[in-house]
């Protein structure tokens, strides 16, 4: 398959770009910021984009979704990237969406895939325990209770946790932390007796819950995938958000790049636009070289996905990465470019690089996915 | 669908025929077990020529070059199977050559049917090498400002002047050369692109040795040297519009950052990988990790851009054929590709410690992996430097102001 995108995922991309610039730009994430908003982001706007499409982008049509695949998918997550739009879209149609088409039995596609789609109900996943990620370090036990399990441990930066109607969450029905074998994936309701949400505020203004679990019940109606079997079920899931959160990633690096490069155009310092200056001009190149290797992988691995789900992953970890890095690079040399400015909470700028930071560790860091790639490669 | 898996069978088919065992070490040697043709060439084994005449004959040295000049008519999609079915089995590449990566493109484009059916099948059979005659003492980076003199005698052209940095120049038959027909015009105006055979008077080439101990690059000299205006009926000297070698050069030099970028022949995925050789020199611990985290850590960062950039470049190719992108990102592959070599090289040598630093000797193939590296060196610097692509990407892709 050619690495360009396609007709149709073009206008998907350019129709996006329109909308978000109109209903989501920056602005709308400093207001829910300054407003303190409950949710953190608008369900008006969540229900517009559901109505869209876009909600259900990789939900097949069957199920009331949009069937676009992973590429559609990271198209919209590249142009939220660039407006720093707050919604669900990670958890829920991304995240929980692929889970459900790959691993849910037909009862649990048929209830919760339309769900998905419509926006109706919400939906997170809770896997990380600690401040880095590692699914298998997961030590949150899953003990045999009667017919069906209970659910103990604590859960952390679990993306849109306190809004979610649903959790997908890792556990460990066999084995020990560190372990891939014995992990199992459980879907719950948030509202299930011993959950307890923490909502926390992150450094980007969204928000990513702490979870406790407290001898939640669940059954085998809950299980999402095979008993002991979940790790591998769990890397195909991570490994879409991923290069979901890559593309976003990839978006923001842009828009970043775009503000600094119009800045550097118009800003006069010593009489003269700063980006006459050689010392600029060569940073800016080189940065613009590095968006642009970023956005091969992304684009790859999101073509993977669709052509190779199975084996993906290293692919996955390439984008997320590569992309982790060129997005740091891309907000910090952004801010400093754009000297005193850049540091004022007033200009836009630091709410990329806020974000990014965030983006970037969630799911893996770039030396968390270096690191796979080198196990792959056999050193 | 089906018509490419009909040729990916015949392809493999084939090459599981053809291709001699010996041939099957793609990766192993280097830019050194590549044939480059020409008539001073000497071919390392029979398998060697073997290869290349049965390769030739298919026309699969160029295998997208139409079939009437050499090439093998192939569609970029076959062009894919072809080198992914070569990658199977670690075919070595037939021939390279500046014919090939330069020329060829240049000629295909600009050239006239008489000069490709005059210049294109020799290239493509390896019969013929060719070098590059651009840089000049002082018109390096700067290369419009390039000074060697041609002029109209009527029956032929007259150069004077020199030229630098022209690869392989002594071991290469014929040069194309960018000459300036016309010292009044301004500095991109008056160049001409025009084809000259060394081995006629009044041209003469030397070496120049490199910190790599070799002699990759030449000076080059043409002292009232007469260039017939047609060398055979028809086929002019000239390539493009008089004075209008600019285009023709630029078009050109397009070809070469890819090239170079692209690591050539030696290209990043086929060249040993620093991992490898890291496993191979430190060791594993239990957890199947090099023993040296600090190198690894730093081997696979240069890995994920190495993987990414070979996307890259991939992308680029598709965004070219499906009428996208912009030509200005060579300088981009160009710039990054070569300091990634770098770093890789470096790394390289990191992994290999005190036993790659042995510059004479069996076990380091007379310093194979030094020399390498210190080949690599040259690279963001040939081509047009990292710092001049810099500028290209600044000024042609940002438009940043007076750039």
């Amino acid at each position: 398959m050619p690495l360009i995108l396609n007709e149709e995922q073009e206008m998907l991309r350019d129709s996006a770009r329109g909308f978000l610039d109109e209903k989501a730009p920056v602005a709308a994430l400093r207001k829910l910021r300054d407003a303190n908003d409950p949710d953190g982001f608008s369900r008006d706007l969540w229900k517009e984009m559901a109505e869209m499409g876009w909600a259900g982008i990789i939900v097949d049509e069957g199920y009331g979704g949009s069937g676009f695949g992973f590429v559609g998918a990271g198209v919209l997550a590249e142009e939220m990237g660039r407006t720093l739009t707050a919604s669900p879209y990670l958890s829920s149609s991304i995240l929980a969406a692929t889970a459900l088409k790959k691993l849910g039995n037909d009862a649990q596609r048929q209830e919760n895939l339309p769900k998905i789609a419509a926006g109706e109900l919400l939906y997170a996943l809770a896997v990380d325990e600690g401040a880095k990620h590692g699914p298998a370090k997961t030590a949150m036990a899953a003990e045999k209770h009667g017919n069906g399990f209970k659910l103990s441990g604590d859960k952390t930066f679990v993306a849109d946790g306190h809004v979610a109607d649903k959790i997908i969450v890792a556990a460990r029905t066999a084995g020990s932390p560190g372990e891939r074998k014995g992990l199992t994936l459980f879907l719950v309701d948030s509202k299930s007796n011993g959950i307890e949400v923490e909502r926390t505020q992150m450094v980007d203004s969204r928000n990513a819950a702490r979870i406790k679990f407290d001898g939640v019940e669940a059954t085998g109606d809950d299980i999402l995938g095979e008993v002991d079997g979940g790790f591998g079920a769990l890397e195909g899931v991570l490994n879409a958000g991923r290069a979901g959160l890559a593309a976003e990633m990839s978006g923001a690096s842009q828009a970043a790049f775009k503000m600094t490069v119009d800045y550097l155009k118009e800003r006069k310092q010593f009489g003269t636009e700063i980006g006459t200056f050689q010392a600029l001009q060569h940073r800016a190149a080189h940065l613009y070289s590095e968006i642009e290797i970023a956005k091969s992988a992304v684009l790859k691995a999101l073509q993977e996905l669709d052509d190779n789900y199975g084996i993906a992953g290293a692919v996955c970890s390439l984008a997320k990465a590569k992309v982790g890095e060129v997005a740091k690079l891309a907000s910090q040399e952004a801010v400093q470019m754009h000297g005193g400015i850049g540091m004022t909470d007033e200009y836009d700028i630091g709410f990329y690089m806020k974000r990014i930071r965030v983006a970037q560790e969630m799911f893996g860091d770039p030396a968390f996915h270096a690191d796979r790639i080198a196990q792959l490669r056999g050193y | 669908m089906s018509d490419l898996e009909a040729f990916r069978k015949e392809v493999r088919a084939w090459l599981e025929e053809n291709c001699p065992k010996e041939m099957r070490d793609a990766g192993a040697g280097g830019e050194d077990s590549i044939c480059w043709g020409g008539k001073r060439w000497t071919f390392e084994s029979e398998a060697q020529k073997i290869w290349l005449g049965r390769m030739a004959e298919k026309g699969w040295t160029v295998p997208s070059w139409p079939k009437e000049y050499g090439g093998g008519g192939l569609s970029k999609e076959e062009v894919k199977i072809l080198k992914a079915e070569m990658r199977a089995i670690k075919a070595r590449s037939p021939l390279e050559s500046f014919g090939i990566w330069m020329l060829g493109p240049a000629l295909l484009k600009y050239g006239t049917h008489e000069q490709k059916a005059h210049f294109l099948p020799p290239i493509a059979r390896g019969e013929i090498r060719w070098c590059q005659g651009y840089s000049e003492p002082n018109a390096g980076s700067d290369l419009a400002s390039l000074q060697c003199k041609c002029e109209d005698k009527g029956d032929h052209w007259l150069i004077n002047g020199q030229k630098v940095w022209t690869s392989y120049a002594d071991e290469a038959d014929w040069i194309f050369v960018l000459v300036r027909t016309d010292p009044k015009a301004t500095k991109h105006t008056g160049i001409s692109f025009i084809l000259v055979n060394m081995e006629q008077d009044g041209v003469s080439t030397k070496p120049i040795k490199l910190i790599s101990g070799k002699s990759p690059f030449c000076e080059t000299f043409f002292d009232d040297a007469t260039v017939p205006k047609e060398h055979a009926p028809g086929v002019s000297a000239i390539v493009g519009e008089l004075n209008k070698g600019w285009d023709v050069a630029k078009y050109l030099l397009t070809h070469e950052r890819e090239m170079i970028g692209g690591g050539g022949s030696a290209s990043l995925i086929a060249a040993r990988s620093p991992g490898e050789i890291a496993a191979q020199k430190t060791g594993l611990d239990a957890g199947g990790r090099l023993d040296d985290s600090m190198l690894r850590a730093k081997i696979a960062q240069a890995d994920v851009d190495g993987w990414a950039f070979m996307l890259t470049m991939e992308r680029m190719k598709d965004e070219a054929k499906a009428g996208q992108g912009t030509g200005a990102n060579s300088s981009m592959l160009k710039y990054y590709g070569t300091e990634l070599n770098k770093r890789r090289y470096e790394l390289m040598m990191d992994a290999g410690g005190s036993d790659e630093l042995e510059w004479e000797g069996e076990r380091t193939k007379d310093g194979k992996l030094a020399r390498g590296w210190l080949r690599t060196k040259a690279n963001s610097i040939e081509g047009g430097t990292s710092e001049v692509q810099l500028n290209i990407i600044a000024k042609r892709i940002l438009e940043l102001p007076g750039a």
